[in-house]
């Protein structure tokens, strides 16, 4: 099983790289960006043959407590079998 | 006074934080490793500059979890003086001993020169020798310095300065930035934080400039 995590930050905070290359898209001519956030991806994967309850909660706890930061920083995931 | 350094691998101002102790306070000091438990009986911690473990995912994640860190927690919430200078700054905010979090500086550059600081309250043990208002020219040298917190945090930064109660306030701003020249590296001028320090029997600071260089 491998867990797929999206860390970014949060829509709230600004995000100045994610502004940078949407300056550098419209000045490369690039249409109909209206704005770009950027992020990071981790692909964890997974022992063989574990519960997928026990999975979710255990990527769930790493995404929060090492992979993100909360002051700053959200997460999404899913899992791919 | 003795003073314990904490050494993680990736610390790159441990030895200049050990010299000023050393040959400018003249003050005895010693060098903690982070996979120790023991704080050597020291009556205050300095937390480096540096890239504690590389920072490869994000300044001073990693070591938060350090051995060491446990007891800098455990010495600080007991009202132990702590000062996070940089990377130290960082990790006292990723180990939640300080507010709010260092981000990449707005300008996406490293910024390397001396900024003016402005002393914005006296009442703490780090500023005691200041006068209120007082400018002082510090370096600073990093990549992440833009500090950010939430509104009602900074609310309550601002608030706990205006209070000025000192030892009671749970959190308040140590040093500000002084003029607009001042290379600050964050993107939201009401945010431009340099320096903070916690209460509430804790008492630690962490401060951008590179004091010790």
């Amino acid at each position: 099983m491998k867990a797929h995590v999206y860390v970014t930050l949060k829509t709230t905070v600004l995000d100045p790289q994610g502004k940078t290359i949407q300056g550098a898209l419209k000045k490369m001519n690039y249409k109909g960006v209206e704005d770009v956030r950027q992020g990071k991806y981790f692909l964890l994967t997974l022992e063989p043959n574990l519960e997928k309850d026990k999975v979710k909660a255990e990527v769930e706890r790493i995404a929060r407590e090492v992979l993100t930061n909360p002051v700053i920083e959200e997460f999404a995931y899913k899992l791919e079998d | 006074m003795k003073f314990g350094v904490l050494v993680f691998p990736g610390s790159n101002c441990d030895h200049d934080a050990y010299h000023v102790i050393a040959a400018a306070a003249k003050q005895p000091v010693t060098f903690l490793w982070h996979a120790s438990h023991d704080l050597e009986n020291c009556d205050a911690i300095i937390v480096p500059g540096g890239f504690a473990y590389g920072d490869y995912l994000r300044t001073g994640a990693i070591a938060k979890f350090a051995p060491i860190m446990q007891e800098v927690s455990r010495f600080a919430a007991g009202g132990g003086l702590v000062l996070g200078i940089c990377n130290g700054f960082q990790i006292l905010c990723e180990a939640g001993l300080l507010p709010g979090a260092l981000m990449r500086n707005a300008g996406l550059k490293y910024i390397c020169k001396p900024v003016k600081l402005r002393v914005e309250s006296t009442d703490t043990p780090f500023t005691s020798a200041c006068t209120e208002g007082e400018v002082l020219e510090i370096p600073i040298g990093h990549m992440e310095g833009n500090y950010f917190c939430d509104a009602d945090t900074l609310a309550e930064l601002n608030r706990e300065n205006l209070r000025g109660d000192g030892w009671g306030a749970r959190a308040q701003i140590a040093y500000g930035p002084c003029g607009r020249a001042s290379g600050n590296p964050c993107a939201e001028p009401e945010r431009r934080v340099c320096a903070l320090r916690a209460g509430d029997g804790i008492c630690q600071q962490g401060r951008f400039g590179h004091g010790s260089q």
